[in-house]
C-alpha cells in the first residue's frame, strides 16, 4: 500500500471514530486507566434545544431515539464447559425480559461473544467487543482465565464488565492494577469458598488428613491452595497435593499415589471432564473405598452426574448458598422454566441476573435524556455509578460493591449429591432436592 | 568423502550431544527409580496395580495403533483421522447400548448386550473409514506425500465438528454394564472385571487380525501390496479393494477400542478421539510403524510406562505433582526410541526401501 493511500485511510478511520464517538462533539479519545473524576452526572431531562455536550473522561455513548441500547455478554459458549456460560447468558436474558426488553424507552440489544474458557479466547472476544463503540456495558466473563486474557482491552476501551462467575481471588485483589479498573463481579471470591470447604471438612466431617487434585487451570490451582492453607490453619494435615493434565483420562495411577498417603478426604475443585473421571475411578483404587470426596462450583452441574456415574452419590459440592438468596429466586426459576424449559444448567444464573440489573440501575442513574429521545451515557460516570452500588436488592442478596470490584454476597454452602440420575438435578426443590444442602 | 576438519568436528559435537541426552535420560530414570524404591512409599500390590492399569490403557492404545500402522504399511501415509474414527465407534456403540438398555435387553443377555454394541461400532467405524478413504484419500493417491497428510487432518476436523453439529458439545455417559461391576482379588491385588475384559477383548481382536493378515488370501494380498503396489497389481491383485479393506480392518479395531474405552472411562464427546489418537500414533512409531506386532508391543509399553512412570522415577527425582507430566513421559520415550532405535522396537524387518 502506498503512503498517500495509507494516510488517507487512517484519516478516514479517525474521522469516523470522532463522528461516532460522541456526536461529533468535543470528546477527546478515551484515555483509559486513570480514573478521573466524573464531571457530568446530571441526570434527567435536559432543556430542549441545547445539545448535550459530553465532558466525560472516557467519552459518551450516544443512542439516537430509534437506536437500541447495546449490551454484551462474553463467556464460554462452546466446548465441554459451555453449560456454565449458557446458564449465565440466560440470567442476563431474563433480566432484560423483566425490563420488558426496554430501558429508558430504548430496546435492549444483547450481543454475545464466545470466550472459550481460555485466556486466548478471552483476549479475542474482549478485543472484538472493545472495538464496538455502541456497547454500553458488559456482563462476563465466565471463566477466570478469560478475564485474565481479556480485561485490559475492555478497561482501555472505557467499558465496564461485571462477571457473574469468576471466582479467582486475584481478580478483585486491592492491588490488582489499573487494567482491572473496568472489572467487577457478583460471584464470590474463592478466598471464601476454599475457606468454607476447609471448615466444612474439618468441623463438620471431622476429617484430619486431606488430599487435593487440580487440573492446572487458574481456578482449580488457586482454589485448592486456599483450601489447603485454611485446612492446615485449622489443624488438619494436607497429605498430598497432586495435579493432572486437563485431557487426562486414566486417574487410577494418581489416585494410587494418593492412596499411599491414606487421606480421609479428597478435594478436587476441577471442571466436569476431569471431575467425572476422578469420581468414576476413585472407588476402584484399593485404600480409597471409603474416602470422602468433595468438589466445588465448577462441577456443580447435572453434566457432572452424567460424567461420573453411580459413584457420584454422596459426593460433596460447594456452591453459593441458594437458600440464602434474599430476593425472589423462586420467581426467577419460574421465569426460567417458562422461557427455556427444564432446570438451570449451572450455578451462576442468579448472579448474572443481578449483574445485569446493577448495570441497568447504573445506566438509569447516569444517562442524559434529550427531549427527542436521544440519550447519552457517559462511560466514566457509569463505571463510578456501578462501583457506588450500595445495598442493591438482588436475588443473591443485598449487594454492595467494594472499591476493588467485589459486589457478591459470599455465602457458601456445601451440598451433597443424593442421586446419580442427572434428570433429578434440582438443588432448590423444596421436598426432594438433589444435591441437598448439608452445611452450614 | 571430502569432509573437512570442521565438518568432522561438527559431527563429533552433534553425536556427542545426542549421546549426552541419552545418557542423561537413562541416568535420570535409574536414579529416580532407585530413590523411589529405597523410600518404599508403595507396596508391591500397588506396583502391580500400576502395571495392571497400564496394561488396560495400553491395550486400547494398541488397538488404535493397529489402524495407523496398517495404513502406513500399505500407503506410507499417516491417517490422522484415525483417532476420530475411534470416536465415531464410541458414539455408535453409545446409541445402540442405550437403546438396548432401555428396552431391557441387556439385563437379560449381558454378554450379547456387550457384543452387539461392539459389533455395531466396528461396522460403523469401518463404513466411515471407507467413506473417508474414498472421498479424502483415493483422489490424492498419486499426489505428493504431504497432500494426503493435509487431507487427513482436514478429514479429522470434519469428523469432529460434524459430530459436534449432530450431537452437541456436551458429554454422553456410556451405560455401565452391571455384569462388569466389581473385580477379583488375585494375590492380594484387586483386578477390575472391566480391565480383564478390555485386555482379553483386545488380545482376541489382535489375534484375529494377525490371523487375517498372515493366513488368509486378503491378508496375503495386503502384504503383497505393502511390498510393492505395481507388482501386486501385475499379479492380479485388485489394489484398490485391498487398500479399502485395510482401512476397514484398521477402523474396525479402532471402533472396538472406542467401545472398550467408553466401558472403562464412561465419558463420550466429539473430541474424545484426539488424545488417544496421538498416543496411539506414538505407540505405532514406538513399536516400529508398519509392523503389526510392533503396534501391539508399542501400545502396551506406552500404557505401562505412562501409568508407572510418574510414581516410579519422576517422584524419586523430587518433581512435585508428577502426574501432570504423564505426557512428557510418553513423548520422551518416543524421542528415546527414535534416538536409540530409529526403526522402533520391532522395526528391524522394515526394509530401507519402505521406511
Amino acid at each position: 500500500m502506498n503512503k498517500r493511500l495509507f494516510a488517507l485511510l487512517s484519516l478516514l478511520v479517525i474521522a469516523s471514530m470522532a463522528l461516532t464517538a460522541c456526536g461529533g462533539a468535543t470528546t477527546a479519545a478515551p484515555a483509559a486507566t486513570e480514573p478521573a473524576a466524573a464531571t457530568e452526572v446530571a441526570p434527567a431531562t435536559e432543556a430542549a434545544g441545547a445539545a448535550y455536550e459530553c465532558t466525560d473522561a472516557l467519552g459518551c455513548v450516544k443512542i439516537a431515539a430509534d437506536e437500541p441500547l447495546h449490551m454484551a455478554f462474553w463467556g464460554v459458549l462452546s466446548g465441554a464447559d459451555s453449560s456454565l456460560g449458557e446458564d449465565s447468558k440466560r440470567g442476563v436474558e431474563i433480566a432484560i425480559d423483566d425490563k420488558g426488553g426496554k430501558l429508558l424507552g430504548h430496546n435492549i440489544l444483547l450481543t454475545t461473544e464466545d470466550a472459550l474458557c481460555t485466556p486466548e479466547g478471552g483476549a479475542t472476544a474482549a478485543s472484538k467487543l472493545a472495538t464496538d463503540t455502541s456497547i454500553v456495558a458488559l456482563v462476563g466473563s465466565t471463566c477466570s482465565d478469560e478475564t485474565v486474557g481479556g480485561i485490559a482491552a475492555i478497561t482501555q476501551a472505557g467499558l465496564t464488565t461485571i462477571s457473574p462467575s469468576n471466582t479467582r481471588p486475584a481478580l478483585t485483589d486491592p492491588n490488582r492494577g489499573p487494567d482491572y479498573a473496568g472489572y467487577l463481579r457478583t460471584a464470590h471470591s474463592d478466598a471464601f469458598q476454599g475457606k468454607a470447604v476447609a471448615e466444612f471438612a474439618y468441623n463438620f466431617l471431622g476429617v484430619r488428613k486431606a488430599a487435593t487434585i487440580h487440573d492446572g487451570s487458574a481456578y482449580a490451582q488457586a482454589l485448592q491452595q486456599v483450601f489447603a492453607d485454611n485446612f492446615k490453619e485449622l489443624g488438619g494435615e494436607i497429605v498430598a497435593q497432586e495435579a493432572v493434565a486437563k485431557d487426562a483420562t486414566d486417574m487410577k495411577p494418581v489416585l494410587t499415589t494418593i492412596a499411599a498417603k491414606q487421606p480421609e478426604f479428597i478435594y478436587y475443585p476441577v471442571f466436569v471432564a476431569v471431575g467425572g473421571y476422578i469420581t468414576a475411578q476413585v472407588r476402584d483404587v484399593p485404600g480409597l473405598e471409603d474416602v470422602k470426596l468433595a468438589g466445588s462450583d465448577g462441577i456443580f452441574s447435572p453434566d457432572f452426574l452424567k460424567a461420573s456415574g453411580p459413584n457420584v452419590e454422596g459426593v460433596y459440592l460447594s456452591s453459593p448458598d441458594f437458600s440464602a438468596f434474599t430476593g425472589d429466586y423462586a420467581g426467577f426459576l419460574k421465569k426460567h422454566e417458562a422461557k427455556y424449559g427444564g432446570s438451570t444448567l449451572s450455578t451462576f444464573h442468579a448472579h448474572a441476573y443481578d449483574a445485569a440489573n446493577i448495570i441497568f440501575a447504573a445506566i438509569e442513574k447516569v444517562a442524559v435524556v434529550e427531549a427527542d429521545g436521544t440519550i447519552y451515557i457517559p462511560r466514566q460516570a457509569l463505571r463510578d455509578a456501578i462501583y457506588a452500588t450500595k445495598d442493591f436488592p438482588g436475588i443473591t442478596g443485598n449487594l454492595s460493591c467494594s472499591p476493588s470490584g467485589d459486589c457478591g454476597a459470599p455465602v457458601i454452602a456445601v451440598y451433597q449429591v443424593m442421586s446419580a440420575d442427572p434428570a433429578s438435578w434440582n438443588p432448590s426443590d423444596p421436598t426432594n432436592p438433589n444435591p441437598k444442602k448439608v452445611w452450614p | 568423502m571430502r569432509t573437512s576438519f570442521g565438518e568432522r568436528m561438527l559431527d563429533l559435537v552433534v553425536s556427542g550431544f545426542l549421546w549426552g541426552i541419552r545418557v542423561a535420560i537413562v541416568l535420570a530414570i535409574i536414579i529416580g527409580t532407585i530413590v523411589t524404591l529405597s523410600k518404599g512409599v508403595y507396596t508391591s500390590e500397588q506396583w502391580i496395580g500400576f502395571i495392571v492399569f497400564g496394561i488396560a490403557q495400553g491395550a486400547i492404545y494398541a488397538l488404535i495403533a493397529l489402524g495407523y500402522t496398517m495404513v502406513y504399511g500399505i500407503l506410507r501415509m499417516i491417517n490422522f483421522a484415525h483417532g476420530d474414527i475411534f470416536m465415531t465407534g464410541a458414539f455408535g456403540a453409545y446409541f445402540v447400548a442405550t437403546w438396548l438398555n432401555t428396552i431391557g435387553f441387556v439385563d437379560k443377555n449381558p454378554a450379547l448386550g456387550l457384543i452387539i454394541p461392539i459389533l455395531f461400532a466396528m461396522i460403523l467405524a469401518a463404513a466411515i473409514a471407507m467413506l473417508v478413504e474414498r472421498i479424502a484419500y483415493r483422489p490424492l493417491r498419486n499426489a505428493p506425500r504431504l497432500v494426503p497428510l493435509i487431507s487427513a487432518i482436514g478429514a479429522s476436523f470434519f469428523l469432529e465438528y460434524a459430530f459436534r453439529g449432530f450431537f452437541g458439545p456436551g458429554k454422553y455417559a456410556y451405560p455401565p454394564l452391571k455384569a462388569l461391576d466389581g473385580g477379583w482379588t488375585i494375590m492380594n491385588v484387586e483386578i477390575q472385571k472391566v480391565q480383564v475384559l478390555v485386555v482379553a477383548a483386545a488380545a482376541i481382536m489382535m489375534a484375529i487380525l494377525y490371523f487375517v493378515v498372515m493366513y488368509t488370501k486378503v491378508g496375503k494380498a495386503m502384504r503383497a501390496v505393502s511390498e510393492n503396489q505395481d507388482t501386486a497389481a501385475l499379479m492380479g491383485i485388485d489394489v484398490n479393494r485391498i487398500i479399502v479393506s485395510t482401512f476397514a480392518l484398521g477402523a474396525a479395531m479402532a471402533g472396538a477400542a472406542g467401545v472398550l474405552f467408553s466401558l472403562v472411562y464412561r465419558q463420550i464427546d466429539f473430541f474424545m478421539g484426539f488424545t488417544p489418537g496421538i498416543k496411539a500414533f506414538t505407540a505405532a512409531v514406538l513399536g516400529g510403524i508398519g509392523n503389526i506386532p510392533g503396534a501391539m508391543v508399542g501400545g502396551l509399553v506406552l500404557g505401562v510406562f505412562e501409568s508407572i512412570g510418574p510414581s516410579l522415577f519422576l517422584e524419586g527425582l523430587g518433581i512435585p505433582r508428577p502426574y501432570q507430566l504423564k505426557d512428557v513421559i510418553a513423548y520422551t520415550m518416543l524421542v528415546m526410541i527414535l534416538l536409540f532405535r530409529p526403526s522402533g522396537i520391532l522395526g528391524e524387518r522394515l526394509s530401507k526401501k519402505k521406511a
